[in-house]
């Protein structure tokens, strides 16, 4: 072998050799011809096939054209004729049980003050006590002088009452949820979330640049699958797989289809998988459960089995603002990186008050909530077998929605006919409303339906009323 | 860290925070020459030199755009209190990778709560590095913030008062009340965090009638006269022709901004903008683009770029291009240069998106914010945003308009559609104020506010320059950023005024660049002379206590002669 090596270098040595005289020996033409091949290689190697600045660069003269021909779309575009400018019903007085819209007094079926709160004499003279002594705004975020007492004993009222280790305040219930999920979950972490899940859920979501998935409504098999398919992208790549942070997002009370999320098997998948989850309680706070404490009491999770829930203040509390609560750990990082926390000034003073109040009475009284139980139920047989719609979500829910059931093809002659229903119920003293919704940016966007909400306020004669009237409505402009 | 005390420096001995006469300086206005030959302005000398003053200090008369002297300094970090204050991160720093070795070895005891057991072996909810800076630095001087108050924010406050048993890590209130605290803090501009008078009154009596809550959006069933009647009153007040409200400031531009662009729009940027703008920006899908804070150099080359090339890779042109700016900025103290940016946004066929959270009411004869202020015509902003929080001590924001914008709006606003309606108290409490400040309450209370505030801005800023401290922004800004520089003296500063009675904001990083910590006053029109007297004299002693007195180009007291021009006409 040894020697096969060195006869290898000779040979090549002697190759050099030869190269070098035939070098020598070549005609003068041929190294001028070999000379030249080589440099046009050269050249080819290293310019462009095309020149990019000739063709981009432009004189000052057609920078000037280009400037003076470019038009811009319209701001926003133009009114067209055919769709009149959206005319709001306007409201005269206070939305509570009895409500005057465009003039006409109303049996309230719209508005989500499901305890009847709104207009409670004792949450708003202690509204009225505050105002007197703070005034109305707080003229700063909380960090700066906008901390006031209010605030901290509702915190820790709503950390008492839904008996975590802290809660925080929001100044309006759109941002809660929307600053809470951006402020643990970054870019690259995964968040698996309901379809169903609301508009301001989708907005944190958007908002967190983190990956989103999908699944279907309340499909946990369909949750499971997805859960697999990310444990083994996880074994494939453990070092990754070990700073993505995994959310699970739902709501406890879906507000576009009035369902309940199955929490017990969520539970169970988050600590088979060990995801957070974070549950959105806007519409089951001061609704479900013994103690009006929500989805967690009503299923009996325990409280620390949910990482974070978030609610807001607008529907059974009936004053502004939502809510984060949960342990320390998590809620705490929210005064630093909850954006709307930070950047935004807080609750004026008499609105926490009010909320303070508001949970007195649901802690006095914890009956309402079966009240209200037993008034859901109610509404819901009632509005069983009307002809031409159906009921959408569970009987305890406290807002329903009705939705046809046969659509006429398109979503806008659905949402006329409906229209009409809620128009012909207001002109009867039922006040009624469309469940509204961005088409163009709802990420699944729910069919037309009307929403009728619940309140402990409804007497048994308004319920029957409102039910004969939507019967009537729907057959008038239902038949087919 | 946007700017690094090297660049700064080059602008040298000329940049101060001295006045100049009008058409002194044409130069330094930011206008760029195209602009100025297409609309034939009077030609300038001495183009197009040192842009980096731009950032430094910009004295800038154009006498066709300002009708009043605009003068906005941001004198240069001194190099040597740059280089002691990034020492003193250092420091911070290495102690505070100590301190976390103690606390790992449970040398120190540690106060930070922990995660269940039963989720220990879950993705840490948060890497360790993010909360350095908070358990380290942050932690040291937590006592400066938050801190709960428990009267109206008006001109005085009572603070609740609190102590640490752990060195910040928790607080106790001790139940005792500080009382009396001259407020530097709030954004209380004109005066109206009231608990008694007209406001007052009047939102006592809606909250008895109507109750706090309202339990409905705006397009179902939660569309109240009284937001009716102040949009209505909002639009007046602005000279448009149509207003919204929304409940939040916040979520004014961050819910509106993605209504108004989408995909293929581009959004250029204040470098400075607000939180809520950059959220809404980022939400709307479009591209963004930033420039140099107030830069209009910068901005215009922008827009130039932007129209010339179209979008990236398709070059297809722009659907449209939104310009986004605040009216004054809440941590600099300047003002927007609006007549410089109409000229542009109406050259280059841009939108203007303008966000006066700061400047409505506390801008401008008539307290109609910055457009007033220049003396401009509404109408040239394409959507005009505010809040109520501020000058209304309410709360919420509106954006204002055209007709159309507005009509679009109502049914397209995310907050329209999905967020609850306001309040109606605090409806009541814009109503009122408005009205007070336009005079339509029948007294004068509202332009003698205004006409305070302006008084007080002046009368403050100029002691404060006499002492010596290094005041950033607009003379007539309102919100009076004073540099401290140093991590050690936010602390201090915060700590030592409150000593003396005087509640003041003190910020760092991550709101301000790293080397830039300062202390931030907002003055009101409810400052008696009395109050910023004092507030000036504790100022000035803990100023010289602490050192803060870092101005090289300290203002002699009232003399504005002619001399000190000749030395800075270069």
């Amino acid at each position: 072998m040894f020697q096969e090596k060195n006869a290898m270098a000779s040979g090549q040595q002697w190759v050099l050799v030869e190269m070098v005289q035939a070098f020598y020996e070549a005609p003068a033409y041929h190294l001028i011809l070999e000379g030249i091949l080589i440099l046009w290689i050269i050249r080819l190697l290293f310019s462009k096939t095309y020149k990019l600045h000739e063709t981009y660069k432009l004189t000052e003269k057609e920078k000037e054209d280009l400037i003076e021909e470019w038009q811009p779309e319209p701001l926003v575009p133009p009114l067209s004729k055919d769709q009149p400018p959206l005319s709001y019903d306007v409201v005269t007085g206070p939305p509570s049980h009895k409500i005057i819209i465009n003039g006409k007094e109303c049996i309230n079926f719209a508005s989500f003050n499901f305890l009847g709160l709104l207009d409670n004499e004792r949450v708003k003279e202690k509204a009225l006590a505050s105002l007197k002594k703070y005034g109305v705004g707080t003229c700063g975020p909380r960090g700066f002088y906008g901390t006031f007492d209010v605030h901290l004993e509702l915190e820790s009222r709503l950390a008492k009452f839904m008996k975590t280790e802290e809660a925080i305040i929001y100044s309006y219930g759109f941002a809660t949820i929307a600053s809470a999920i951006p402020a643990y979950s970054k870019r690259g972490d995964i968040i698996f979330v309901d379809e169903a899940a609301c508009f301001s859920i989708q907005k944190g979501l958007q908002a967190s640049r983190s990956f989103i998935k999908y699944f279907k409504h309340n499909d946990m098999e369909d949750l499971e699958r997805l859960l697999k398919e990310q444990e083994l992208e996880d074994q494939k790549n453990p070092r990754k797989a070990r700073v993505t942070r995994k959310f699970i997002v739902v709501e406890g009370l879906y507000i576009n289809t009035a369902d309940i999320c199955p929490l017990p098997e969520l539970v169970k998948l988050k600590y088979k998988y060990k995801v957070r989850i974070f549950l959105e309680e806007s519409m089951s706070f001061g609704v479900l459960g013994e103690n009006g404490r929500g989805v967690t009491e009503h299923f009996g999770v325990n409280m620390d089995d949910i990482d974070l829930i978030s609610a807001n203040m607008e529907n059974a509390v009936a004053s502004i603002g939502g809510f984060c609560c949960g342990r320390s750990f998590v809620i705490d990082h929210q005064r630093l990186s909850g954006q709307g926390y930070c950047f935004s000034a807080s609750l004026p003073p008499m609105l926490a008050a009010a909320a303070i109040e508001a949970l007195n009475i649901m802690e006095e009284d914890p009956d309402i909530f079966t009240v209200l139980r037993e008034k859901c139920k109610h509404v819901y047989k009632a509005l069983q077998g009307i002809p031409g719609l159906k009921l959408a979500g569970v009987p305890f829910s406290p807002a329903l929605h009705l939705q046809l059931e046969r659509s006429s093809g398109s979503r806008v002659s659905d949402m006329q006919l409906l229209r009409s229903i809620v128009d012909h119920c207001l002109e009867r003293n039922v006040a009624l409303t469309l469940a509204r919704y961005l088409e163009k940016e709802e990420r699944f966007l729910p069919p037309p339906s009307i929403r009728l909400v619940v309140t402990i306020k409804q007497k048994d004669e308004d319920i029957q009323k409102a039910v004969s009237c939507i019967k009537e409505a729907a057959s008038v402009l239902l038949k087919q | 860290m946007t700017e690094s005390p090297a660049t700064k420096a080059a602008n040298g001995e000329v940049a101060a925070g001295l006045h100049a006469k009008n058409g002194l300086r044409p130069d330094r206005n930011g206008f760029s020459k195209s602009l100025l030959c297409c609309h034939e302005w009077p030609p300038k000398t001495n183009h197009g030199q040192r842009q980096d003053e731009e950032e430094v200090h910009t004295v800038s008369h154009n006498g066709s755009l300002y009708k009043r002297p605009f003068v906005e300094s941001f004198e240069e970090t001194p190099m040597l209190v740059a280089v002691l204050t990034y020492m003193g991160y250092g420091i911070l720093t290495i102690f505070g990778y100590l301190r976390d070795f103690l606390r790992h070895w449970k040398i120190e005891k540690c106060y930070i709560a922990r995660e269940r057991e039963e989720q220990k072996d879950f993705v840490p909810l948060y890497q360790d590095f993010e909360n350095f800076y908070t358990r380290n630095l942050y932690m040291r001087i937590r006592d400066n913030w938050n801190r709960p108050i428990c009267s109206v924010p008006g001109a005085k406050m009572d603070l609740m008062e609190r102590v640490s048993p752990d060195y910040n890590w928790t607080f106790e209130l001790t139940g005792r009340v500080v009382k009396d605290v001259i407020n530097l803090g709030s954004y209380n501009y004109l005066g109206f965090a009231e608990n008694t008078g007209l406001c007052a009154d009047a939102a006592a009596k809606v909250t008895m009638t109507y109750g706090v809550g309202v339990a409905s959006t705006r397009q179902e069933i939660g569309n109240l006269d009284r937001h009716e009647e102040m949009e209505k009153l909002t639009a007046r007040f602005l000279g448009v022709e149509s207003a919204m409200a929304f409940g939040m400031g916040f979520a004014t531009n961050s819910m509106n901004i993605p209504a108004l662009t989408g995909k293929g729009c581009l959004i250029l940027s204040d470098e400075l903008n607000h939180a809520s703008l950059v959220l809404g920006a980022r939400l709307s899908g479009s591209t963004i683009r930033v420039f140099k804070h107030n830069n209009m150099q910068s901005l215009e080359k922008l827009l130039r770029e932007a129209i010339v090339h179209g979008q990236p890779r398709t070059h297809r042109p722009w659907k449209k291009i939104l310009i986004v700016v605040e009216g004054i900025y809440s941590m600099e103290g300047s003002i927007v240069r609006l007549p410089e940016i109409v000229a542009l946004k109406k050259h280059y066929r841009a939108y203007l998106y303008l966000d006066e959270a700061h400047s409505i009411g506390a801008l401008g004869q008539r307290g109609r914010g910055v457009v007033d202020y220049f003396g401009l015509d509404p109408c040239d902003v394409d959507v005009m945003m505010g809040t109520f929080t501020k000058s209304f001590s309410a709360a919420g924001g509106y954006i204002a308009g055209k007709r159309e914008l507005i009509q679009y709006l109502r049914s397209h606003s995310h907050s329209a559609v999905y967020a609850t309606s306001m309040s109606p108290p605090v409806v009541e409490q814009i109503i009122t104020s408005m009205k007070c400040i336009m005079g339509e309450d029948g007294t004068t209370i509202g332009s003698d506010r205004v006409r305070q505030l302006a008084e007080n801005t002046v009368y403050f800023r100029t002691r404060l320059q006499e002492m010596g401290f290094i005041i950033y922004g607009n003379d007539d800004s309102p919100v009076v950023p004073m540099m401290l520089y140093m991590p050690a003296k936010i602390g201090a500063f915060g700590r030592e005024m409150l000593k003396r009675n005087i509640g003041v904001v003190v910020v760092g990083f991550p709101a301000t660049p790293i080397i830039e910590s300062r202390a931030r006053f907002c003055i009101s029109a409810a400052h008696s002379k009395n109050m910023l007297d004092r507030a000036l004299s504790a100022i000035s002693e803990v100023g010289d206590l602490l050192q803060l007195k870092y101005s090289r180009h300290r203002k002699q007291p009232r003399s504005f002669d002619d001399d000190i021009y000749d030395d800075i006409d270069d």
